[in-house]
């Protein structure tokens, strides 16, 4: 493995483990806060364990997180100082806002957790609150930094530097507003589900268990509205890569000639040898229309690029297959729940529905990940699309498949920890049903 | 347009203030741990609890500070960072695992399953990692004073500017390991877990609430304030040799004796009121006396960032950068300095350490 490869994979590694914890980061506490909202509101002692419970679970994963993005926030030195050195005095700006938001959550985070018996229940209910926004503010200006490295704004190149530097216009970069919203969005979605999934497991085998059907409840509401939303959001960043990155769309859709009135293909595999992507199921017209918004439009295909300005086509073709399939999946269950709940059925005993939910647990997540690779590796061969090759943004220390391999190994036994840790807090939930007596007392006064 | 020598050393001198709170704050966290790897005696396990119950709330906010410097450097400094980045790779990362590991023990030990077993072992490990990321950060902080930081980047071809490749006559570890590896690198890494133990003890002394507690630190922070003495005179006695720029630098620069007299009057204070047992005025002065540590250090090799050639006007991003991130910063001063004032309040105001552990979701 050669260094570039090395450096590449470790950002890999680092980045998509952070993204689960960051995910987590920015969900959980939305429905924290719903729990301990209800709980004030209607005395009922069900949700104050499920805030407390959700709380501890947040915790763990909100510590990863928090460490593992200092992880980052180094590495992009460490393996990346080329383009640190270029890109630092134009994207400090999102940086350091998304500094001052993760600040803000941990400062509330920390309140939060440790305050229950310290503070007013107003406060620690505004303490939640000031969690979840700054959580999805932090997403939001780091999600900007990476926006801008798919369409660098905000100066001017001379002799091989940039010139001007304007770091207000490079947030307003316009990759900006589709990606965070679309990334918002999926963190809302993978989250809902993926608790709701657990609790819909825990419901198919203890169907009268009121906790886990109130913690369902709580995390479809999360969960459902964004699955739905996310298509349409994919969408607006579907039709932001046809027009900047024609590159990536390409390379995603598996489209090789340059050609009006383009199909959407499904599935496929696409052979960069012979630039066609076979076994595809195609849709005609249907990449023109959904790029575009017009059946006829031309759609400009790899062969319009040099060679050497192709990202790896089968990568990124095969993650966005992943993406976009599962997604829809998701989209369908949370539809299928959204007309159960209209319908004023139960979801929560509705059997087939449960399954459906406890399938869907892990698909967001996937999703998330499918995306990721579909946006750094469709950006390929480019660190700075169009600007700076990745290649010359490596650091030059050799032998850089050693902390490669270091931080995965550290990352998979983290991995490993952290599910077996949340398996046992699944695990110890209550059994009772509603109307047998309190709560545990050790839960009410856990210290 | 090039930043002003007054913009670039206005925003340096936040950077100071930001590193300096991650010192006092995140520094006395890990602190902690290294008392809990070293909690003895009848009351070990109360030792230990105190130090989980003290860092507890806060650890997680205290360590953004780090973040905020990492973030600062890179934006308004940006070819300091990468030359840091790119010659201190390898403690960097050892650094970071130090980092990883001891926030996700800490997290593990405190939420996690109760059962006993696994517990110890997380804090163990919570431990070690407290000891070893402190060790780092001075080793990188003495290889950066010592100036190898500086030449070796030079040898990279990344002293001045421009991208280079590394010189294949030179050897990697001549390169890439040599220049943080040496003995008053090493001295100056005791040093940092020296000063980091004395912070904690100090702080503990305040946040203890029964008195035989209160004296298990009392005498652990003098322990460690003698290892301070110990191991700041070790590489003191190193420095001309090994870290030539540094020692002139604490002898000539023109704050060199201020500073020096405060820090003097700053410990002799701390371990004044510890011996008289004035745990407030020792948790002032020991703040202190670090803080002055570490101007000290900042004071002998100004301007430089990245000593013998990275200056802060060098490296300098342009004027607009820089006059952008102060107003950020305003901004988030304003939203950060009362969240972390309510913080502080909330759990260690006196009214808060009386009243002793809240409700942590720890296990206990």
């Amino acid at each position: 493995m050669g260094d570039l490869l090395a450096a590449r994979s470790q950002m890999a590694v680092s980045l998509g483990f952070h993204i689960l914890f960051a995910v987590v980061g920015i969900a959980m506490p939305v429905l924290m806060v719903i729990a301990e909202a209800r709980w004030r509101r209607t005395g009922d002692s069900m949700y104050l364990e499920l805030a407390k419970r959700w709380a501890k679970g947040t915790a763990i994963l909100f510590a990863v997180g928090a460490v593992s993005g200092t992880v980052l926030s180094f590495e992009l030195g460490l393996l990346w100082p080329g383009f640190m050195r270029f890109a630092g005095a134009i994207i400090g700006m999102p940086f350091s806002l998304e500094g001052f938001a993760f600040f803000t959550e941990a400062i509330f985070l920390g309140v939060y957790l440790y305050g229950w018996s310290r503070i007013s229940g107003r406060a620690h209910l505004v303490a939640g609150v000031f969690v979840a926004v700054s959580g999805a503010a932090s997403a939001l200006f780091v999600v900007i930094a990476n926006a801008w490295m798919n369409s660098p704004a905000g100066f001017h190149m001379a002799n091989g530097v940039p010139v001007n530097i304007d770091p207000i216009a490079a947030m307003l970069t316009p990759a900006a507003f589709p990606q965070v919203l679309h990334m918002l969005l999926a963190s809302y979605a993978a989250t809902g589900f993926a608790v709701a999934g657990i609790h819909a497991i825990m419901l198919l085998r203890e169907p009268q268990n009121v906790f886990h059907q109130r913690a369902l409840a709580i995390a479809l509401i999360v969960g459902v509205p964004a699955a739905i939303l996310q298509p349409i959001s994919g969408d607006v960043s579907g039709r932001y890569v046809a027009r900047w990155q024609p590159t990536k769309l390409a390379a995603m859709e598996g489209q090789f000639r340059t050609e009006a009135g383009a199909p959407l293909r499904i599935g496929g595999i696409p052979d960069v040898d012979a630039q066609r992507t076979r076994y595809a199921i195609e849709i005609p017209y249907g990449l023109s229309l959904m790029a575009f918004h017009d059946p006829h439009a031309v759609v400009r295909g790899l062969e319009a690029f040099p060679r050497d300005q192709w990202p790896p086509v089968p990568i990124v073709h095969v993650a966005f297959q992943v993406m976009t399939g599962l997604g829809t999946l998701l989209a369908l269950v949370a539809v299928w729940v959204a007309i159960t709940a209209w319908r004023r059925r139960d979801v929560a005993s509705h059997r087939s529905l449960l399954r459906a939910i406890a399938v869907a647990s892990p698909v967001g997540f996937i999703c998330i990940e499918a995306g990721w690779v579909v946006t750094e590796v469709g950006r390929q061969p480019w660190v700075i699309y169009g600007v700076m090759r990745t290649a010359d943004a490596v650091t030059p220390m050799p032998g850089l498949i050693v902390p490669f391999l270091v931080i995965s190994a550290l990352y998979c036994f983290l991995g490993v920890i952290v599910v077996w840790l949340l398996y046992d807090l699944v695990m110890r939930s209550p059994t009772m049903r509603g109307g047998e007596g309190p709560p545990p007392t050790s839960i009410t006064s856990a210290g | 347009m090039p930043a002003s020598p007054a913009l670039s050393l206005s925003v340096a001198l936040i950077a100071l203030v930001a590193l300096d709170a991650y010192v006092l704050l995140a520094g006395a966290d890990f602190g902690g741990g290294v008392w809990d790897l070293f909690a003895t005696g009848p009351r070990r396990d109360a030792q230990r609890a105190l130090v989980s119950e003290a860092i507890g709330p806060i650890w997680e906010a205290n360590h953004v500070w780090l973040i905020l410097v990492v973030v600062l450097l890179f934006t308004c400094f940006p070819p300091a960072f990468s030359g840091l980045a790119i010659a201190l790779h390898i403690p960097l990362t050892l650094m970071l695992i130090g980092i990883v590991l001891r926030g996700s023990a800490f997290a593990f030990r405190n939420y996690g399953t109760a059962a006993d077993a696994p517990q110890r072992r997380w804090g163990r490990v919570f431990a070690i990692a407290s000891v070893l990321t402190p060790f780092v950060l001075g080793m990188c902080i003495g290889a950066i004073a010592s100036g190898r930081v500086g030449l070796a980047l030079q040898r990279v071809g990344q002293g001045a500017g421009g991208r280079g490749a590394v010189n294949a006559r030179e050897s990697f570890w001549a390169l890439f390991v040599a220049p943080w590896l040496t003995p008053f690198t090493i001295l100056v890494g005791l040093m940092t877990i020296a000063l980091f133990a004395f912070l904690a003890a100090v702080y503990l002394t305040v946040e203890a609430r029964d008195s035989e507690l209160r004296e298990d630190f009392r005498m652990r922070a003098l322990a460690a304030a003698l290892a301070v003495f110990v191991t700041a005179f070790g590489a003191l006695l190193l420095s001309p040799s090994l870290a030539p720029r540094m020692s002139e630098g604490l002898i000539a620069s023109r704050w060199a004796l201020p500073l020096h007299l405060l820090t003097g009057v700053a410990a002799i204070g701390a371990i004044g009121a510890l011996w008289t047992r004035r745990w407030h005025l020792a948790r002032i002065s020991a703040a202190a006396q670090v803080s002055f540590i570490l101007f000290g250090w900042a004071a002998a090799q100004a301007p430089y960032i990245v000593p013998p050639n990275l200056t802060l006007q060098n490296t300098a991003a342009p004027r607009r950068t820089l006059v952008l991130f102060l107003v950020v910063l305003l901004a988030g001063a304003i939203v950060l300095l009362p969240s972390l004032a309510y913080l502080f309040r909330v759990f260690k105001s006196s009214e808060a350490l009386r009243a002793g552990p809240g409700d942590g979701l720890g296990p206990h």
